[in-house]
């Protein structure tokens, strides 16, 4: 649409080929602003066959929603090309547009609107005649359990029912790809299961569906395959227990001292030579020991440290999961 | 809000998520990927839906929309074509200045006159800022509610082009609403002049006009600072108003010449002009080509503009 946009690009991409949702090639976005050039995405690749329900995670500022941006076609990219459902975003943003169903992270419910108007003019928007429409939003509230928020305006539902309704509204006409951007972030435990259940149901029915989420437990609960992003790049994809194994199917054991660990400690306990143990690495007042055998392990480390005359002040033991993974990979917590 | 829902409230809540969560809710979730309709978009039925969907808005908030319209050119007409005609006021208004200026049977023009055609394009202007400039500045802000309709599959210009189009839509009915007050409302022997000999021209003044408020609201809601929409009526609104020729003939200015220059950049004088051109021909105005000119070049500048910087801010 914008033509400086479209551009020393070849009208159409390579095919993908039938039974890819998403596919992207060192995908790229940087920002320009008052302070320089702000890389948010650093060239990424995804591949994301038809059906899948794929997820990104990585902390919040990681760069998933620039990259689910750039994949609805409202985030030009900078470098790069990217697919979905087998056609070139840049390329032909109304032929994607026509293809996908988007749950944005932000409320963006037509607050003017009723429930009920807010699915028959989505509907419409996307095709629908005035009738097939009033339809279609019927059948959209029944399943998504809003019948008594009919007629109810948008401002007026709380945060898990907006949600459902956003849901639902990205649903009208059976996208091919379905995105959702932090679909349960902000809210209750309760609501946040509610929609996995739903998730689910559409990615048994074949749905092809792309999340973005900072809640390790919600990929790991509910994804086919994950990639876990971090500073606007991919550091390992593949399924949970593929990214388990991949990085060591390794127990996490953390020991903090009160004060700097002192050089020697970590060669007097001999556990960097010892089977079943991967990687120790110190970090200030910390060890941190991956092992694919953990029993003793946390023990040794307190009585090394009682050796040294240094008083444990913190210890944990996390088992193999995706936060081991991320830890494993970045050497730094997971921030939420 | 949420206490009034049975699927939020504490104790119904369980039967409710049980509800929505087991096999008939499920059931229906699946049945909406299966019972799927396959739809054929096209722009105009994109563009068709979303003139809908204003127009839906527009009828469910009449009443409020109306009563926005018709009270400030109701009030201006009751005080200075009733009430000050009444208490002697009267000679200060379009008397010696404009009776002069108009030259032969001048004595005519009284300023109910003056102000049909000026009372009509200053609603065009605050009806094209209203509906289009206000709405576009939430939809930016805030949540970013404009992403909703980014996501329709039409480009970003169709979008652009649909605002203007409502917009100016609802800038039109303003001005027709405004029309039988400013005709009916004054003291006796006030009676303005109207007489339309070209009703075509008028429909194209009113059409161009409409065009030209929407396209500028526009321009206006994409490079506002939400934080700064109270200088839209210090800076923009009321200078464009008031030195729009609303209150006075522009051929009155020529007292002050530089004024009468000055105001030339001002597109609201064109959109007083063209309107008193064909309502009220008896009172002189700017050559019909300068008005038609500006009306339609004008629409096209701030139409342009506008659906540039618009389709920058949708897309990052």
């Amino acid at each position: 649409m914008t033509g400086s946009a479209t551009q020393a690009r070849p009208p159409a991409g390579p095919e993908p080929g039938a039974g890819t949702a998403i596919r992207t090639e060192d995908l790229r976005k940087t920002y320009k602003t008052a302070r320089g050039d702000v890389p948010a995405v650093r060239g990424i690749d995804l591949n994301v066959p038809s059906g899948e329900l794929f997820g990104l995670l990585g902390p919040n500022g990681a760069g998933k929603s620039t990259t689910i941006g750039m994949l609805t076609t409202l985030v030009l990219p900078t470098g790069g090309r990217a697919w979905v459902a087998g056609i070139d975003v840049v390329a032909d943003p109304v032929g994607v547009k026509r293809r996908i169903g988007v749950v944005t992270q932000n409320n963006t419910l037509d607050m003017q609107l009723t429930v009920t108007e807010n699915l028959e003019f989505r509907s419409r928007f996307f095709g629908l005649g005035p009738r097939e429409a009033l339809r279609r939003a019927a059948q959209l509230i029944d399943a998504f359990g809003l019948g008594d928020r009919r007629k109810a305006i948008a401002t007026d539902l709380s945060g898990g029912q907006a949600r459902r309704l956003l849901i639902a509204r990205a649903l009208v006409h059976r996208p091919e790809v379905l995105f959702l951007d932090e679909p349960t972030a902000g809210l209750d435990p309760q609501t946040r299961v509610n929609l996995w259940d739903i998730l689910r149901v559409l990615h048994d029915q074949g749905q092809s569906i792309l999340l973005t989420t900072h809640y390790m437990e919600e990929a790991e609960a509910l994804c086919d395959r994950i990639a876990v992003v971090d500073h606007g790049e991919v550091l390992a994809s593949g399924t949970v227990d593929e990214l388990k194994e991949g990085t060591g199917a390794d127990t996490v054991i953390t020991v903090r001292y009160e004060r700097a660990v002192p050089d020697g400690l970590v060669a007097g306990t001999g556990l960097a030579g010892r089977a079943g143990v991967g990687k120790v690495e110190t970090e200030h007042d910390r060890i941190r020991v991956f092992a694919s055998e953990p029993d003793g392990v946390l023990g040794e480390l307190v009585a090394a440290g009682a050796r040294a005359g240094l008083t444990v002040r913190d210890a944990a033991q996390l088992k193999p999961s995706l936060e081991t993974v991320f830890l494993n990979l970045t050497g730094r917590e997971y921030r939420e | 809000m949420t206490s009034t829902t049975p699927t939020m409230t504490p104790p119904a809540g369980d039967a409710g998520r049980a509800g929505q969560a087991g096999a008939g809710p499920g059931a229906g979730i699946a049945a909406l990927i299966a019972d799927a309709p396959v739809p054929q978009p096209t722009l105009a039925k994109t563009f068709a839906a979303m003139m809908a969907r204003e127009f839906r808005v527009l009828r469910r908030n009449a009443i409020a929309t109306f009563t926005r319209t018709v009270m400030q050119p109701l009030l201006f007409v009751f005080v200075f074509t009733y009430v000050m005609p009444k208490i002697g006021g009267g000679f200060m208004f379009g008397g010696a200045g404009a009776a002069a200026t108009a030259g032969a049977g001048a004595a005519s023009v009284n300023f109910a006159t003056i102000l049909v055609p000026g009372l009509m394009a200053s609603m065009l202007l605050m009806q094209g800022i209203m509906a289009v400039t206000f709405p576009l500045v939430m939809e930016f802000s805030w949540q970013r509610t404009i992403e909703d309709r980014a996501l329709a599959p039409v480009p970003i210009s169709v979008l652009a082009v649909q605002k203007i189009t409502a917009g100016a839509a609802q800038s039109f009915i303003g001005a027709l609403i405004v029309f039988p007050i400013v005709l009916v409302v004054h003291a006796a022997g006030q009676a303005p002049h109207v007489h339309v000999t070209n009703w075509l021209l008028l429909a194209v003044i009113l059409v161009t006009a409409s065009l030209l408020t929407a396209s500028l609201g526009l321009l206006l809601g994409t490079v506002m600072d939400p934080r700064k929409m109270q200088m839209l009526f210090a800076v923009i609104l009321l200078p464009a108003t008031m030195l729009g020729c609303v209150y006075y003939p522009w051929s009155a200015m020529h007292q002050i010449r530089w004024l009468q220059y000055l105001v030339l950049v001002n597109p609201m004088v064109y959109m007083s002009e063209g309107l008193r051109a064909v309502l009220t021909p008896g009172v002189p105005h700017m050559p019909m080509w300068a008005i038609l000119t500006v009306l339609v070049g004008g629409t096209a500048v701030f139409g342009y503009l506008g659906t540039r910087t618009f389709t920058r801010r949708v897309l990052n």
